[in-house]
């Protein structure tokens, strides 16, 4: 229940923690008609886990409910046979709770396994398919304090190369704060920019730069 | 921060004999016929020095070859001025290689429509600075013939990446001589020369970020100059050498900084909500011009050295980036985006117009040869970088096409002090 409210307080949040000015409308009808394909063809596995995580979400609040309003059952009955009854009850909710925490831990598993976030084009702002991620992430390092990250921002090849070190500075130093927002100690985050010097794909194409419009999660210590 | 750095790396920095394919295109509107004759006893020493010469003249445009046709005069003496018609300009000369390795060099420039001697010069070197000699000599006639320095004996620097190696590396202006500067497995970039052609001042990511290093090209010592949180780079040097502009993400966003050369009194100039970068110099070194997104898109400012409020100067093309003085002040080249493509492209300040100086592409990273005459910058051809020039004026156009590697970043060195 706690996690849930969390995470929608973080997303309120996360909106805001895109810092960049609002850009120009953008002027190639080449890059605005690509943007939107790419970033739903970037982002699908954030997409899945994301819709994945909330009906866990609700998993588990429904089970905990059910444990919760069998255990108040329980203590209210003083019949033997309701005891015995509200306890078998209480032991399915319980399992249910169980195996609705295992689904959602193998959940938050998947999310802490996808490491990359992805931006639209000369945008540094977080998108909202990459809050699940960032999201467990944050979590994931609230959780275990001595684990540290380096959030390494690229960015494609449009630009020069200073630019594009500035500018994948932003992008680095926005998912830092959406980590934070998520639970982490700034300590633990250091965010660096890569600019296009590393690019993950070659190519002067869409389906090339969508990939290196990216933030990397990567931890240095432990896990 | 100041720590000085000895590099133990590249014990070998021998000359590389890079192969390469330079095609130029365009032609001045007026070129001079020239005839270069072989130089006697050129076979005998590594380097030919009149190809050299030759190669270096025509890649301004503004001579047209004439070959000599058999004839071969060393001596002003052996030259019948009627057997070169349509020749207006004849250059010879002696090759002789002594005991010991130095070498005597002796040249002549005729003017063959007046039938006079416009140059007779002696020079001594050793065996292995032909190349040096041979663009001094095109440096020479050049400023004879054209009235504006020659920019043959000054330097470039670039980063070529071949795989997962990047090098740092400088070479003469036709590319020839590459020497590698660093040698590193992590991308190193902004290549920037100090005014007195002595140091590099650099972005390197050796240590898993970026840092600006400057470094002694003659004892290969250098300074890590900023290393502060985030990312350090864009590094650019006052004319006066002294002091270094620079740009840092420590207090948030990209923005530019000045420092002394030593590292010492850093103070912020920019303070915006945006990117700030690539700052350059004015030549009198009151201004700078820098690239910034303030506005929505990136575009080119200036401002004061001093900081305050900046002018926005580019409103054309969806963005630009990587403005760079002209030598004269009087206008900046910069790297135009329009169209998904990038062009070369310069704007005068005083009228405010600006030339596209070529056909676009892939074309990044400009700056000026010292005189002013052309534009060196990055472009691509078979899917790799390259270096290619363009002369001030947008006519004439070439592309040196490496061997090896990636060719990114480059920059045109000052004058050499002799």
């Amino acid at each position: 229940m706690k996690k849930l409210i969390l995470s929608l307080t973080v997303s309120s949040l996360l909106v805001a923690c895109g810092s960049s000015p609002q850009k120009e409308t953008v002027v190639e009808p080449k890059q605005s008609s690509i943007a939107p394909t790419q970033q739903a063809a970037s982002a699908p596995v954030a997409d899945k886990s994301s819709a994945q995580a909330n009906a866990d979400a609700k998993a588990i609040a429904a089970a905990a409910a059910a444990a919760a309003s069998a255990r108040a059952q329980a203590d209210a009955n003083a019949t033997a046979s309701a005891k015995a009854k509200a306890a078998a009850e209480a032991e399915a909710a319980a399992r249910a709770a169980a195996e609705a925490q295992a689904l959602a831990d193998a959940t938050s598993n998947r999310a802490l396994k996808n490491r990359s976030v992805y931006f639209p084009f000369d945008i540094d702002a977080v998108q909202q398919a990459d809050k699940e991620t960032i999201l467990a992430h944050g979590q994931n390092l609230a959780d275990n304090p001595n684990l540290k990250v380096r959030v390494e921002g690229n960015a494609d090849e449009r630009g020069s190369s200073e630019y594009n070190l500035a500018l994948g500075q932003r992008r680095a130093n926005n998912t830092k704060k959406g980590l934070v927002l998520g639970g982490a100690r700034s300590a633990q985050i250091e965010a660096v920019s890569y600019g296009e010097e590393k690019p993950k794909a070659v190519g002067h194409d869409e389906a090339a730069w969508a990939q290196n419009r990216r933030a990397d999660i990567e931890y240095t210590r432990g896990n | 921060m100041r720590s000085l750095i000895l590099l133990f790396l590249m014990g070998v920095a021998g000359l590389a004999r890079a192969e390469l394919n330079i095609e130029i295109t365009g032609a001045g509107e007026h070129q001079t016929p020239i005839a270069v004759v072989r130089f006697s006893g050129e076979d005998q020493s590594a380097q030919n020095i009149s190809s050299v010469v030759a190669n270096d003249l025509m890649r301004t445009g503004l001579f047209k070859l004439i070959d000599p046709a058999g004839k071969s005069p060393h001596q002003t003496s052996q030259v019948t001025y009627a057997e070169w018609p349509g020749v207006e300009v004849l250059l010879m000369g002696t090759v002789t290689v002594q005991d010991g390795g130095n070498v005597i060099v002796k040249f002549k420039i005729l003017d063959m429509v007046r039938r006079t001697e416009l140059i007779s010069q002696v020079v001594m070197a050793k065996s292995d600075q032909l190349r040096a000699i041979a663009h001094r000599i095109a440096d020479m006639a050049y400023e004879r013939l054209t009235g504006s320095s020659g920019v043959f004996s000054t330097r470039i620097a670039y980063v070529n990446r071949e795989g997962r190696r990047y090098r740092l590396v400088v070479a003469d202006s036709d590319g020839y001589g590459e020497q590698t500067l660093l040698s590193s497995s992590e991308p190193i970039m902004s290549p920037a020369w100090s005014p007195d052609g002595k140091q590099i001042a650099y972005v390197s990511f050796e240590q898993r970020r970026a840092m600006v290093y400057v470094q002694s090209l003659a004892t290969r010592q250098r300074l890590l100059l900023a290393d502060f949180p985030g990312s350090n780079s864009a590094p650019a040097w006052s004319p006066d050498g002294r002091q270094l502009a620079l740009v840092l993400t420590r207090d948030g966003n990209s923005q530019i900084y000045h420092v002394n050369n030593d590292g010492s009194d850093l103070h912020r100039v920019t303070f915006s909500d945006g990117i700030d970068t690539e700052p350059t110099f004015s030549p009198d070194g009151k201004m700078l011009l820098f690239t910034s997104d303030r506005g929505g898109s990136a575009q080119i400012y200036r401002v004061s050295i001093d900081g305050g409020d900046a002018q926005r100067m580019t409103f054309e093309g969806s963005s630009n980036f990587s403005p760079r003085y002209s030598p004269d002040g009087k206008s900046f080249v910069f790297s135009h985006f329009n169209g998904g493509r990038f062009y070369i492209a310069v704007q005068d300040f005083e009228s405010r117009q600006v030339q596209i100086l070529t056909s676009g592409g892939w074309e990044k990273k400009p700056s000026f040869a010292p005189n002013g005459k052309l534009v060196l910058f990055a472009a691509e051809a078979q899917g790799r970088g390259i270096l290619a020039t363009v002369s001030s004026d947008g006519k004439v156009k070439q592309k040196m096409v490496a061997q090896n590697g990636d060719i990114r970043e480059p920059t045109w060195g000052p004058f050499q002090k002799q």
